[in-house]
This record gives C-alpha cells, sequence and structure tokens, in this order.
C-alpha cells in the first residue's frame, strides 16, 4: 500500500513541477581509428534514448557494464558531446552555452563518483577539496566558503566537521570518503546530482547508511536526482522511476512499483531473477538466467538488440526489425514486439 | 572430527606493517566436510580471505606470519608441509578461484597454454593429451569452439568467459577442494547468475567441496549448505544456512541480513543499518571486536571478548547476549 501511495503522489507532483532536464534523441557514438585516421566504425554506447526529468524527481538507471549508462551519464554532465539529439537542461541546451554558460551549469549539477578513493586527490586536505569548487565558483568570501563547508559536512553527518577538515582521504573510512564525496557535489548548492554506482564499491552494512543519506538529501533539498546502478535491489528505496538500459538503448521505462510488480521486457525479468536474494531456499535451485553475455556496441544485433538472448524471440520480427515504444500500461513504456 | 576433509584450529595470522602488527585471523577453527559447501560472509578486511591464504600458504611473508595454528587436510597438516610439499597440494587438491580474473590470468600466454601447464605439472600428461583435456575443460564451463578459442589470449575472452576459464583451470586436476575467493563480485549480475548454476552443476556431478568467500549474504544462500560469518578476524557466527537466515543470533548476522535490499518484497521495509565502520586490529583484542558498534553491548562485552558457543545444535555463536531473550547468557 505505502508503496503505491508514493507512486501515486511523485505521478502528482511530477504533473505539476516543470521539466528540469529534457534529452532528446540523444546518440553518443564513439570514432573507431584504423591506423589513426580514417573511421572503421562506431561505438553506440547511447543511440535514441529520449526522457524527460522534472524537478525533484529521483529515477534510476539500471543496466549491466557496457550497456552505455556511464556514457549517457558523461553526455548529460557535459563531458561528451553527443552526435545527435540535445540535452536541454532548464531551457538550455548543452553544448552550445558557451563558457560563462558552463560555468553556470557545472553549479547546478553535481557529479557522485562510483570509487570515492580514486575520485579524491590524495594530496589535498578535505577543506580543500571542498572549498576549490567554492574558489572556482567565485566565492572570494573566505568565511562564506567556511560556513558552507561546516552546513554541507554537517548535512552528511560527518561529526565533528572540525575534526575532519585537516585530514586527507586515506584517512578516512571507505563510508567517511564517499560522504565526502557527496558533500563536494552538493556545496554549490546543485538542482540536480547525477550518481554513478555510488554505493558498489562498500561494504554492506556501510551502503544502507549512504543510500538513506542521499535520499534525505535528495528529499531536504527537493533535488533531481539521476541514479545509475546495475543493482536492482537499491533502486526501490530510492527512485521513483527506472529506466532499463540495454545495449545503448532505454528497453522498459516505468514506475518503480509498476516494474517490480509487472516487468515488461524479457531483459527485466533476466535482470530481476539474476538478482541474488538472501533465502536460503534458492540453495537447491536454478535461476532462469538468459545464456550469453551483452552484445558489442560497434555492431549491435539487427532488430531488437536482445534477441539472440532472449527466448521469447519471434522469429521473423525480432530479428529483424528494431521495436518502436509500446505503452501496454499508463506511463509504463517498453521497446519490445511481444506488446504490440 | 575425522570425518572431516580440511580441519583447521586455532589459525592466527598477523601482519607487520609500518604502523603496527595487525592482528587479521584471531583463532579460527573450522572443519569441511566431503561435498560440502561452506560460505565464508563478512566485510573487507574482516580476514576471510587472509584465512583462506593462510591454509594454503599463500600469505607473504614477511610481512605475514602464521602465529599459531592447524590446517589438518587427510592428516596431514599443511601449515607445516615444506614449500616443495605444499606445491604438490596447490592446485592439484586444494585449487582457488580469485577474484579479479583479468589479474589472475597471464596476458602474454594463451589460455590453452596456461590451461595446459598444471595438467602436465601435476598429472605428468604429454603436451597432446594436456591440450585434448583442455579443450575438454573449457567445453565444460561452457565456452563454444573450445579448441579454436585455445589460441586466444586472455584479452580476447570477455569477463564472465575470463572466470569461466579461471573454474575450468582451477577444475583441471580433479581437486578435492575449491576455494573461491568472491568469484562474482567483479561480474555483472546476470553473468554472476550465470557462474553461480555452472559451479552448481560443477558440484553435483564432480561432488567436490567447496569454500565460497564473499561479502553478499544472498549469494551464500544461493549456494552454501553451511555459512560462517567473520568479523575482525573472528568467526563470530556459524551455523547451516537454513538455520543462519531463520535465526540470526549475533547482533553483525542481524544487522547484515537486515541491511540487505531486496526486491521481491512488496512493501518498502525499514532497511537497518549498522553505524560505524569495521575495526583495524592492532592489538589483539581484549573485548569483543563489535563492542563499539553493537547497540545490546553491555559491560562485560567490554572487558571479555566471547568464545564461539553452540546456542543450538550446529548453531554457534560468539556473544555475551541472547538477543532473542534480551538476556545474558551465563
Amino acid at each position: 500500500m505505502a508503496e503505491t501511495q508514493v507512486v501515486q503522489t511523485s505521478e502528482a507532483k511530477r504533473d505539476m513541477r516543470k521539466v528540469l532536464l529534457s534529452i532528446q534523441n540523444l546518440r553518443v557514438w564513439f570514432e573507431l581509428r584504423r591506423f589513426g585516421f580514417g573511421v572503421a566504425g562506431y561505438v553506440r554506447a547511447v543511440d535514441d534514448v529520449s526522457f524527460d526529468l522534472h524537478e525533484g524527481e529521483a529515477i534510476a538507471v539500471v543496466g549491466e557494464s557496457g550497456c552505455g549508462k556511464s556514457s549517457l551519464m558523461k553526455t548529460i554532465l557535459g563531458l561528451y558531446r553527443p552526435r545527435e539529439g540535445k540535452v536541454v537542461f532548464d531551457g538550455q541546451v548543452i553544448g552550445e552555452m558557451g563558457r560563462r554558460g558552463l560555468n553556470w551549469y557545472r553549479a547546478q549539477v553535481g557529479y557522485i563518483q562510483q570509487d570515492p578513493y580514486g575520485a579524491l586527490p590524495p594530496f589535498m586536505s578535505l577543506q580543500r577539496i571542498l572549498d576549490e569548487p567554492l574558489l572556482i565558483g567565485g566565492l572570494r568570501n573566505k568565511k562564506e566558503r567556511i560556513r558552507r563547508i561546516h552546513k554541507v559536512l554537517g548535512e552528511v553527518k560527518m561529526h565533528p566537521v572540525e575534526d575532519f577538515l585537516p585530514k586527507f582521504p586515506h584517512m578516512l573510512s571507505g563510508g567517511q570518503q564517499q560522504r565526502t564525496v557527496i558533500a563536494r557535489a552538493m556545496i554549490r548548492e546543485p538542482k540536480l546530482i547525477v550518481a554513478d554506482e555510488p554505493v558498489s564499491m562498500l561494504d554492506a552494512s556501510v551502503r544502507v547508511e549512504i543510500l538513506k543519506l542521499l535520499r534525505g538529501l535528495q528529499e531536504s533539498h527537493d533535488l533531481s536526482f539521476i541514479y545509475i546502478t546495475h543493482d536492482l535491489s537499491t533502486v526501490k528505496y530510492f527512485s521513483e522511476r527506472i529506466f532499463v538500459m540495454y545495449a545503448g538503448k532505454l528497453v522498459e521505462k516505468g514506475p518503480i512499483g509498476q516494474i517490480l510488480r509487472n516487468p515488461l521486457h524479457p531483459y527485466t525479468f533476466a535482470l530481476m531473477a539474476a538478482t541474488s536474494d538472501p533465502d536460503a531456499k534458492n540453495a537447491d535451485t536454478y535461476k532462469e538466467v538468459p545464456p550469453g553475455e551483452p552484445p558489442s556496441l560497434v555492431k549491435p544485433p539487427a532488430g531488437c538488440r536482445f534477441h539472440p538472448r532472449c527466448a521469447r524471440a519471434i522469429a521473423g520480427l525480432c530479428d529483424q526489425q528494431e521495436p518502436p515504444e509500446f505503452e501496454p500500461e499508463a506511463n509504463h513504456q517498453v521497446q519490445c514486439w511481444l506488446y504490440q | 572430527m575425522p570425518d572431516m576433509l580440511l580441519d583447521v584450529q586455532g589459525l592466527e595470522t598477523t601482519f607487520k606493517t609500518p604502523d603496527g602488527v595487525v592482528h587479521a585471523v584471531n583463532g579460527v577453527s573450522f572443519g569441511l566436510k566431503e561435498g560440502e559447501t561452506l560460505g565464508v560472509v563478512g566485510e573487507s578486511g574482516c580476514g576471510k580471505t587472509v584465512t583462506m591464504h593462510s591454509v594454503l600458504r599463500l600469505i607473504p611473508a614477511p610481512p605475514g606470519k602464521i602465529v599459531a595454528g592447524k590446517a589438518f587436510f587427510f592428516g596431514q597438516d599443511l601449515l607445516q608441509m615444506s614449500n616443495e610439499e605444499i606445491r604438490h597440494v596447490r592446485g592439484a587438491r586444494i585449487s582457488m578461484i580469485f577474484q579479479d580474473p583479468m589479474t589472475s590470468l597471464n596476458p602474454v600466454l594463451s589460455i590453452g597454454k596456461q590451461l595446459a601447464e598444471p595438467l602436465m605439472l601435476h598429472l605428468g600428461m604429454s603436451k597432446k593429451e594436456a591440450e585434448n583435456r583442455s579443450t575438454e575443460l573449457l567445453a565444460m564451463v561452457g565456452i563454444p569452439n573450445a579448441h579454436e578459442r585455445l589460441k586466444d589470449y586472455p584479452h580476447q575472452y570477455s569477463g564472465g568467459m575470463r572466470q569461466r576459464v579461471m573454474i575450468a583451470m582451477a577444475l583441471s586436476c580433479s581437486p578435492q577442494i575449491l576455494i573461491a575467493d568472491e568469484p562474482t563480485t567483479a561480474l555483472d549480475v546476470t553473468i554472476q547468475a550465470q557462474i553461480m548454476d555452472l559451479v552448481k552443476h560443477l558440484r553435483n556431478e564432480l561432488g567436490m567441496s567447496i569454500i565460497w568467500i564473499t561479502h553478499d549474504l544472498g549469494v551464500v544462500a544461493g549456494l552454501a549448505q553451511r555459512v560462517m560469518v567473520m568479523y575482525g578476524g573472528f568467526i563470530i557466527e556459524e551455523a547451516d544456512v537454513k538455520d543462519l537466515y531463520a535465526n540470526p543470533s549475533h547482533p553483525y548476522t542481524i544487522g547484515l541480513l537486515g541491511s540487505l535490499p531486496r526486491v521481491d518484497e512488496k512493501e518498502r521495509h525499514r532497511l537497518y543499518s549498522i553505524e560505524g565502520a569495521p575495526p583495524v586490529l592492532y592489538n589483539k583484542p581484549t573485548a569483543c571486536p563489535f563492542a563499539p558498534r553493537c547497540k545490546w553491548a553491555m559491560e562485560r562485552c567490554w572487558n571479555e571478548n566471547p568464545p564461539l558457543e553452540p546456542v543450538a545444535s550446529r548453531h554457534n555463536v560468539a556473544c555475551w547476549m541472547d538477543i532473542k531473550t534480551g538476556r545474558p547468557r551465563s
């Protein structure tokens, strides 16, 4: 019951809220060079992806490694240029905004990296790590900077703040390092946070605390949130909508409750079946997992990209024509011929 | 315990570091029966990998040192063996799969060469025999066109296939015990499920014993018959898998199980989190290592380290408190 309520309220909220980030027919391709020049082909990391993210909404992009979810995220951050399509943030197209605009955009978007230790410069103390984004943002007033640093460290529950400021990243535990990364993403008071597998490198007992912290920050600051993960089981605690990504395409989009209760795409089924459950009954049973591996993005299979692994593939259709988006349920889209 | 295939008693391993001596494993005892799968669960730094590496004498020494303990395998103490003797156990009778398949395979040797090496070394096969057997092994772990793929190098294999090669290599000499150190952590969920199914099939066919090291209680549930939970270099709970999931008795196990997000549950159940971080043990602890993070901790926990004691049949716990009744154990 509680879950449906959450979905309904988010649904209602979404209708009223304006669109913060809009991805339109985005394609991100990388050239493969032959002998240093001459294009030998493309890695189609993101292929025709569209979605809208509303203010204050949390979405999750779920997929396996190599499905293009990180390329999608880096394009949203403005680190990759799209080959086709647009990323529109608050009415402005990223890539057409110039230096000033880009500086403004970077204050609007926070990025939480996957590996906290790799993301923090080892030669900087926490104070400098958090000071730097403010300085780059042009905040000259030192008192104000220190006030902001204290505030944000309090928000990520690093108490007492004074003890942490002179520390270097290697003196912190994995959970504290990830809190620092979150503080750095939050310090310029962004509207959108992009988190790339924020808990996958952490120990199980610390993971939940970080997820709770992120959820708390998202709600209290009314942030929009893109949560990228390969782990379907953590998604429920976090987001309102799920996008399932496979081989560069969003194969299924929908509200969290509907997807978890009623997955439509065969790949989503497979992902859910493969997620291991802490239940001793599983010891004697086998899982129904699709054979094979995700396809190469240089030459993706013709037709539906999942058809070579799909048990329900329709011969003559799935292996020839790419499925368009169908909407068998309200707000729940799927790219699969089974639902035509 | 005569029926144990591997019987480890009072194992202690330390590491010398510039900051002091780290007590990584502090008196760990466990047994492994024939055909049994034992899951070893714990967070990073809890000593689970060091325990298994100590048993196989893979600890780099110095800085590592096995201070005390015995590990009996077919009546022989692995820890007292000469280097030459243990080489004939490692890989041949007890083999190991490592966490990261890319760094465990030699990038400049073809897969066929790497598979053939243990066969020629331990089983004395000729080159031709070893090649045929390698083909069979690759086919057994589900790699298509096995014979052609022998000539390929590790970088031509995907992550899941490399881990299959590691499994084939570990099984090549038909070991009695397979030690798997987080073999699926680096893999995607669908590939992880494929590998676990493969291991289950192979276990049922070949009838070997498995020690499966992981931090993922979900993975253990799908595989093991018996589970031991480690924390701070101690075994803090040991039970049959069904019993452990139904009646976890150590506060740490309860916390770990409560902190697992699950897909299948209809409601958003409240996730339980364990405050604080796992300890690094510079001194041999005199208190319960979990006491600083335990909400049931009482005075005794800070003064004495609880021993591992039976609370039910085949269920041992190291805790002064009986969580179910909320009263201290006598």
